[in-house]
């Protein structure tokens, strides 16, 4: 057999269909994760058409998009501050119990933002298919499994037939050489791979991350690159697995145990693309080339290394227009620029690691006066951790506000929002208009630049903090 | 749903590129546990001023837009967030096109489902679009053809499958449900 990439690998595995110019593929999936916002309108296509869930065993609910982070809404006696978030949770309460679905509800220990909570868990595996109702489900993609966000009307089909029809995707190999350098994080990294290649650049494709600093990344770094492909137009971006890997997975509630295990990890090891794999596009970065990153427009594409200025395009309307929303002119520094709001969380940069980062920059240092620091972990288990590991303690001396998990300020759905104007420096993965609040102005970068951004009260370079 | 065989329409222009599904339809419009009424909040922040009253300035605001069902938008639109609600916010203000040199792959896949024709075409095509507001367009999805009041008519690629689900008003949850015995035979066949 021919020299195989890894995505055909796990594509070839799961074609219950094969595909034909008249019809897509039919493509089993093994994981299917849900959550309140996607959700409602797929199960009133099953509700009308009398179906069950053809695998509710294969299907796993929670609570994060819409869901307060105030801990007196989710454990006091305080209701669920917008009205139509509160409805949400409880029609999927409903939904979840109707179809029996296991769902890890509002007070649930193991609840959190969806792509957070299935790596912590162990049920993202090697070699799965994983899809949600969420753009971001490319996060799965760090364990070597084929991972994309799906529309409502496809979380129906999941639902009703545990598959999807799907034209096969192109493949794309990012090949990262070097290694980053002292505070240069993952997140800069992927800042740098899609302002290179662009917000269109993986439109059709699945991109491997391929070469010596994608191996030297930790789970939760991979999963950060991961995360981010998508805003490259990617569905979906795989990272090979390792023994990075597999000791990441190992005791995970619902990893395999035992003999399951060696088979597992003995089947795992077949995944990598195979040598002379032939990829239908790549490109090839420099990691020990980069710095810290930030955004400076509208689109994650928009981004410059930290001591670099904003391009000057006068001639590009469109990036006028975004350098107009932000309040900002071409040849300006990012360094100094004022800072009103930093939030630290989502699926891009919300997980343990991410925190103690932060924590490294805050310990013993205190939020600029008129900064608000909103730190959200991305799931109460990564919660518990923070506050046993001391972390919580820094963050609340600096001044910052200690949440409960969920999505929150990356998109503002549950009322976490930046007023119209202000800028933030955000550790979550759009700084589309008005993504964060009407008018909201976001800057993109990693949990460092975001805390020394906090410290400062301005853009600053985190290096010199470390 | 509807067949879908031909559409006539004139157009309405943004020409930016990279429009997003936050702009489509911002996130906290999402708190709804339908499909229905998304069109008034269609592109919320750029269609009304911050008093709640109509932006003046926008283009779907201004007479010529009128009654338009195929927007013509810049490259790459639609990209960003999964969220079915903007095809779902589209088709309901009553747009049933939109015309682009690339269309995010998540919102092209949710727009097929939901009667909302993505439409790529050529950059040639497109200019000629752009610098031609309101021009009446002819949509021929059997004949996967676009034809501009010029007379000149231009193919677009469209999936194979969603294009004989759109002409015949099929969806394709059906088509799925037919192939059950080969999902169960695939089901059976593997390890657990």
């Amino acid at each position: 057999m021919s020299a195989r990439t890894m995505f055909e690998k796990v594509w070839t595995a799961h074609e219950v269909v094969v595909e034909t110019p008249d019809t897509p593929a039919v493509l089993y999936i093994d994981l299917h994760l849900i959550h309140e916002v996607t959700s409602p309108q797929a199960f009133a296509v099953l509700a009308q058409r009398g179906l069950p869930v053809r695998r509710p065993d294969r299907t796993l609910a929670t609570m994060d998009h819409s869901t307060p982070t105030s801990s007196e809404q989710i454990f006091g006696n305080v209701p669920i501050r917008v009205d139509a978030a509160a409805k949400q949770v409880r029609m999927l309460e409903k939904n979840a119990a109707d179809f029996g679905i296991e769902l890890f509800g509002m007070r649930d220990a193991r609840r959190g933002i969806v792509h957070v909570i299935s790596p912590e868990l162990g049920a993202t595996q090697p070699g799965m298919t994983i899809v949600c109702g969420d753009s971001h489900t490319s996060t799965h993609g760090a364990f070597g499994a084929l991972a994309f966000g799906i529309g409502s009307t496809e979380v129906g089909h999941v639902f009703a037939t545990q598959c999807l029809l799907q034209r096969k995707p192109k493949t794309f190999a990012v090949n990262v050489e070097g290694r980053l350098g002292p505070g240069v994080t993952a997140k800069d990294l992927i800042l740098a791979i899609i302002g290179k290649i662009g917000v269109s650049g993986g439109t059709g494709y699945v991109l491997e991350y391929r070469g010596e600093a994608i191996r030297a990344l930790s789970m939760e770094e991979r999963m950060t690159i991961c995360n981010m492909s998508i805003e490259a137009g990617a569905r979906a971006g795989m990272i090979a697995p390792d023994e990075t890997t597999f000791a990441y997975l190992a005791g995970r509630p619902r990893a395999p145990g035992g003999t399951a295990w060696d088979e597992s990890v003995a089947r795992w090891r077949q995944l990598a693309s195979d040598p002379g794999a032939r990829f239908d596009a790549s490109v090839d970065i420099d990691a020990s080339a980069l710095e810290p990153m930030i955004t400076y427009g509208t689109n994650p594409g928009m981004v410059v290394g930290i001591n670099a200025a904003i391009p000057v395009k006068a001639d590009d309307p469109v990036d006028q227009k975004a350098l107009d929303y932000m309040g900002f002119r071409g040849g300006e520094s990012m360094l100094g620029k004022p800072v009103d709001v930093v939030f630290i969380g989502s699926c891009t940069n919300g997980r343990l690691e991410d925190l103690e980062a932060a924590a490294r920059i805050l310990r013993g240092r205190t939020v600029a006066k008129g900064v608000h620091l909103l730190i959200v972990p991305g799931s109460q288990r990564v919660k518990r951790e923070a506050e046993a590991a001391g972390l919580a303690d820094v963050f609340k001396a600096a001044g910052a506000d200690w949440r409960e998990s969920g999505c929150s300020m990356c998109l503002g759905m549950n009322g976490d929002t930046v007023a119209a104007g202000q800028y933030a420096v955000s550790t979550s993965n759009r700084n589309f208009e008005g993504r964060q609040g009407v008018g909201a102005r976001t800057l993109l970068a990693s949990p460092y630049t975001a805390a020394a951004s906090a410290v400062f009260g301005k853009i600053s370079d985190p290096r010199p903090l470390l | 749903m509807e067949p879908i065989t031909q559409l006539h329409s004139t157009t309405v222009v943004m020409p930016s590129t990279n429009i997003d599904t936050d702009q489509i339809i911002p996130a906290r419009f999402l708190t709804i546990t339908t499909k229905l009424g998304l069109g008034k909040s269609l592109f919320a922040d750029w269609r009304y001023l911050s008093d709640g009253r109509e932006n003046p300035d926008f283009i779907l605001n201004q007479p010529a837009a009128a009654n338009s069902h195929v927007l013509v938008a810049g490259h790459n639109f639609g990209c960003g967030s999964s969220r079915e609600h903007a095809p779902w916010a589209l088709v309901d203000y009553g747009f049933r096109a939109v015309v682009s040199t690339a269309i995010a792959d998540i919102f092209a896949s949710n727009a097929l489902k939901n009667g909302l024709l993505p439409i790529v075409v050529d950059p040639t095509t497109h200019a000629w679009l752009v610098e031609n507001p309101g021009a009446a367009v002819s949509i021929d999805l059997a004949a996967r053809r676009i034809t501009l009041p010029t007379g000149t008519s231009v193919s677009f690629p469209i999936e194979a499958f969603a294009r004989h689900c759109l002409l015949h008003g099929l969806d394709e949850l059906g088509y799925l449900q037919s192939k059950l015995d080969a999902i169960g035979a695939y089901e059976s066949a593997r390890p657990a």
